[in-house]
């Protein structure tokens, strides 16, 4: 059982750093501000929660449980809505200085 | 050198960014830079086996000092041209960086020649724990051993809103703190600080309460409360009150005052300031500790809402 | 030569001290000023931090006396930082410059009068 748990929490960790690392190659790579927010916003959501996933096994009590996916739910939550308001700052300040 | 790469990475990047906040041109990235600087030492703490500590970089060190840091950016940005023109001669900048070189070497060189085995208070502390009925050993440390240093640590953030406020210009005497912020009372800004204060007062006294026995307290909580409360101060959803109020003066000294009293009553019946009577320990930190919260909260607030602006009507 | 990790966070800490000092004494604006002082702060901080670390003993992770001490600290840094924010903020709103140089040419030569208070401000200088 312990071992069908480790594989499962080394297959999840591992793509939620896969995620991470994709959005963190989008962030730098992608050419403006709304196509690296969607890098960032997707990708790290994605990964932090597929980290959380492979963690569950390993948790002791649902208590301690329920706080990791808390935690998750909190950062999707704000994640949306930095998101939101850095493209709306973004937007704005492409209205005033348009590109040539 | 062998370095496992599980401390060495965080480490790195501490320093890097360390660097990077120091010396890049703008002040805004600056300050960007030392938000993620925050949150890399909250990693170094955990690893350093401070949660404690990690919880606190991370609300006030980090976060808190963070968000004074970037808003002040902001609004000096057009000072920084003129600012940058009067960097000293390439003289004095060598003088700084050989000296600093030195200040650098000499430590480096105490840190690798630490005693060994090192000095501790750790038996100490946990040998004298039972009686003050925390099980967290900084809480006993924060509450009990050296409790004099809370006390004066509340007193410092008050004496510093003092500050704050005295800078107020004359005509915004017993005004109104900070700018009134008009957000799109149906954007998501709103949004968010509508959906998060529930949520983040719970979390907030959450992590207060089992300061008790586990990572966390009353400085960490009144931060996330007080960050909560910023929120919808930046959404519109609420104004800060005006600095003459009487109720939040009131509640503002009430902490240290009960504090202050709890230790008085040490000099009664033990003879010592702040030391508790036989079996009162814990029911008298929690008497603090329950004043104390809602004064940090509230005082964490107003010294980043800022010295007054706006008269009173 | 086997570094652990408290050693490493050390020698960062050292390096650390360095850059901010560095920082606060050649960077001329003071909001670089005061980020620079944290940094050192910071930098003081995660030695202190070292120190507890080795002094774990009993199954804690570190001396809980030096970690009790630093939490104390950090709030104590943030007043100061928050003070002197303020301080520099209200120095901008008041003389429309940030500069700490006392030979940097006034922009306005005749002294600015407050229309709250009907006081004399100092002239407003530029840099």
């Amino acid at each position: 059982m312990s071992a069908v748990a480790d594989v499962f929490s080394y297959i999840a960790i591992g793509a939620g750093a896969f995620f991470f690392l994709a959005g963190t190659v989008g962030l730098l790579r992608f050419p403006d501000t709304l196509t690296r927010l969607h890098a960032l916003t997707k990708a790290d959501n994605l990964g932090l929660g597929l980290v959380v996933l492979g963690l569950l096994p390993h948790v002791d009590g649902v208590l301690n449980g329920m706080k990791l996916v808390v935690i998750w739910l909190l950062v999707l939550l704000s994640g949306a809505d930095a998101g939101q308001l850095i493209a709306r700052a973004a937007r704005r300040a492409l209205r005033r200085h348009p590109p040539a | 050198m062998i370095v496992d790469a599980f401390y060495a990475a965080p480490a790195l990047l501490i320093l890097a960014l360390g660097v990077y906040t120091t010396f890049v041109r703008d002040t805004f990235p600056a300050t960007v830079g030392f938000l993620a600087y925050g949150l890399l030492l909250t990693v170094a703490w955990v690893q350093l086996h401070g949660v404690d500590v990690a919880l606190t970089e991370a609300a006030i060190g980090g976060g808190l000092t963070g968000l004074l840091l970037v808003r002040a950016s902001a609004k000096l940005r057009a000072t920084e041209a003129g600012a940058r023109a009067q960097r000293p001669s390439l003289a004095l900048r060598l003088a700084a960086a050989v000296l600093c070189g030195c200040v650098t070497l000499a430590l480096a060189i105490t840190v690798l020649t630490l005693p060994d085995p090192a000095p501790s208070l750790a038996v100490e502390a946990l040998a004298h724990i039972a009686p003050t009925g925390v099980g967290n050993p900084i809480t006993a440390v924060l509450m009990a051993y050296r409790a004099m240093d809370t006390l004066l640590e509340s007193i410092v953030l008050l004496l510093a809103l003092v500050g704050v406020w005295s800078l107020a210009p004359d005509r915004a005497w017993g005004g109104r703190p900070g700018p009134r912020y008009n957000a799109d009372p149906d954007g998501i800004l709103a949004f968010i600080a509508r959906v998060l204060p529930p949520i983040g007062i719970i979390v907030g006294v959450y992590i207060f309460w089992v300061g008790a026995d586990a990572p966390g307290g009353k400085f960490q909580g009144a931060t996330i409360v007080a960050a909560m409360w910023l929120l919808t101060l930046m959404a519109g959803l609420s104004d800060v009150p005006p600095i003459s109020r009487r109720w939040m003066r009131v509640l503002l000294v009430a902490g240290p005052a009960v504090f202050i009293a709890v230790g008085i009553v040490g000099v009664i019946t033990t003879g010592t300031f702040l030391a508790y009577p036989d079996g009162w320990a814990k029911p008298l930190i929690l008497v603090i500790e329950f004043a104390l919260m809602p004064s940090l909260a509230l005082t964490l607030g107003l010294v980043l809402a800022g010295a007054p602006e706006r008269p009173a009507p | 030569m086997i570094v652990t990790g408290a050693t490493l966070f050390g020698l960062v800490a050292a390096g650390l001290i360095g850059v901010g000092l560095y920082g606060l004494i050649v960077n001329p604006q003071p909001l670089r000023k005061i980020l620079a002082f944290n940094v050192i702060g910071s930098g003081v901080f995660l030695l202190f931090g070292v120190v507890a670390r080795r002094g774990a003993a009993l199954g804690l992770g570190g001396d809980p006396v030096p970690q009790a001490l630093l939490i104390t600290g950090i709030v104590v840094a943030f007043s100061a930082t928050a003070l002197a924010v303020t301080v520099l903020l209200r120095l901008f709103e008041e003389t429309g410059s940030t500069t700490l140089a006392s030979d940097a040419p006034a922009v306005a030569s005749e002294p600015v009068v407050d229309a709250g208070t009907g006081t004399a401000a100092l002239p407003t200088r530029g840099g």
